[in-house]
């Protein structure tokens, strides 16, 4: 079974889904038993959400999505008109 | 994929996750919606060359970053990465304990520590080369291969860049609580100064 040294080594990697499945059951198993670990990937999970909230938090303009659907729409007609 | 109208279409639906990652790094409304019709413009024109196994979205966020770096970081003032000095791991975490006595509430969770807004300009404060991955993973949730592929850097850079990066924002985070913690006392021993001197 994995130690604490060795599973928080891993717990970036861990968070970001990039562990191969033999490695994260390996881990899983010990964190299961760890609380000190638990708390540890908890708190590190819930930061990232932290941060994922604060980035997410701002609403897309209209007038922007009005100007993509404008890149969308006229640009390339004009530019074969050209040819 | 079968026509432009499907790319665009498909396409629109990253419009909202192109744009927030914009904000985070030109650090301003009219410079990050710039950057993102930029980047629609371009992805349409070439939509040609659009190779329809690749992810789309990924495919867009390397036109985002692209642009940015061509067009837009000259504005940018931002500290080096040899302007950090690197902490220890788990920084922040370790530090929790000085942190909730510091909240008014012994029930406070981690989310009432550090607000949205404080999230937002320690994210700015990070260097480029550590905020562009930070972004891409903890935000996006792109694998580390993809993040490599958007930025064009090796993986192995994308994961030391992930981890100094995050080292780095959970440093910036802390100093942002002991500050706004330090701004609170002082703001209350200007409303209620000690009570011993007044003797009128």
């Amino acid at each position: 079974m994995a130690d604490c040294d060795e599973t928080i080594k891993e717990l970036e990697r861990f968070l970001d889904s990039e562990l191969a499945t033999e490695k994260l059951e390996h881990l899983t198993t010990h964190i299961d038993g760890c609380i000190d670990c638990q708390q540890t990937f908890e708190f590190h999970s819930e930061l990232r959400q932290i941060v994922r909230q604060a980035v997410k938090h701002e609403p897309l303009p209209d007038s922007l999505v009005d100007r993509i659907k404008e890149c969308f729409g006229t640009d390339l007609s004009d530019e074969s008109d050209l040819r | 994929m079968a026509d432009r109208n499907a790319f665009a279409q498909e396409a629109m639906q990253y419009a909202q996750s192109l744009y927030t990652t914009a904000l985070r790094m030109t650090r301003n409304p009219a410079d990050a919606q710039d950057l993102v019709q930029e980047t629609y413009l371009k992805a349409y024109r070439s939509f040609a060359t659009f190779d329809e196994g690749t992810n789309l979205r990924a495919w867009l966020f390397r036109i985002l970053t692209n642009t940015f770096i061509n067009n837009y970081r000259a504005k940018q003032r931002r500290p080096q990465e040899s302007e950090l000095k690197d902490v220890e791991n788990l920084y922040l975490y370790h530090r929790l304990p000085e942190l909730s006595q510091l909240s008014s509430s012994a029930e406070d969770q981690l989310m009432d520590m550090f607000a949205g807004s404080e999230v937002r300009e320690a994210l700015e404060s990070l260097p480029e080369s550590f905020l562009m991955p930070v972004l891409l993973s903890d935000v996006e949730q792109f694998s580390y291969k993809e993040i490599a592929e958007i930025l064009d850097i090796p993986i192995g850079t994308v994961m030391s860049r992930l981890h100094r990066g995050r080292k780095a924002l959970q440093q910036a985070l802390y100093e942002y609580a002991m500050n706004r913690h330090l701004v609170s006392q002082q703001a209350l021993a200007e409303i209620a100064p000690p009570t011993s001197t007044s003797t009128t």
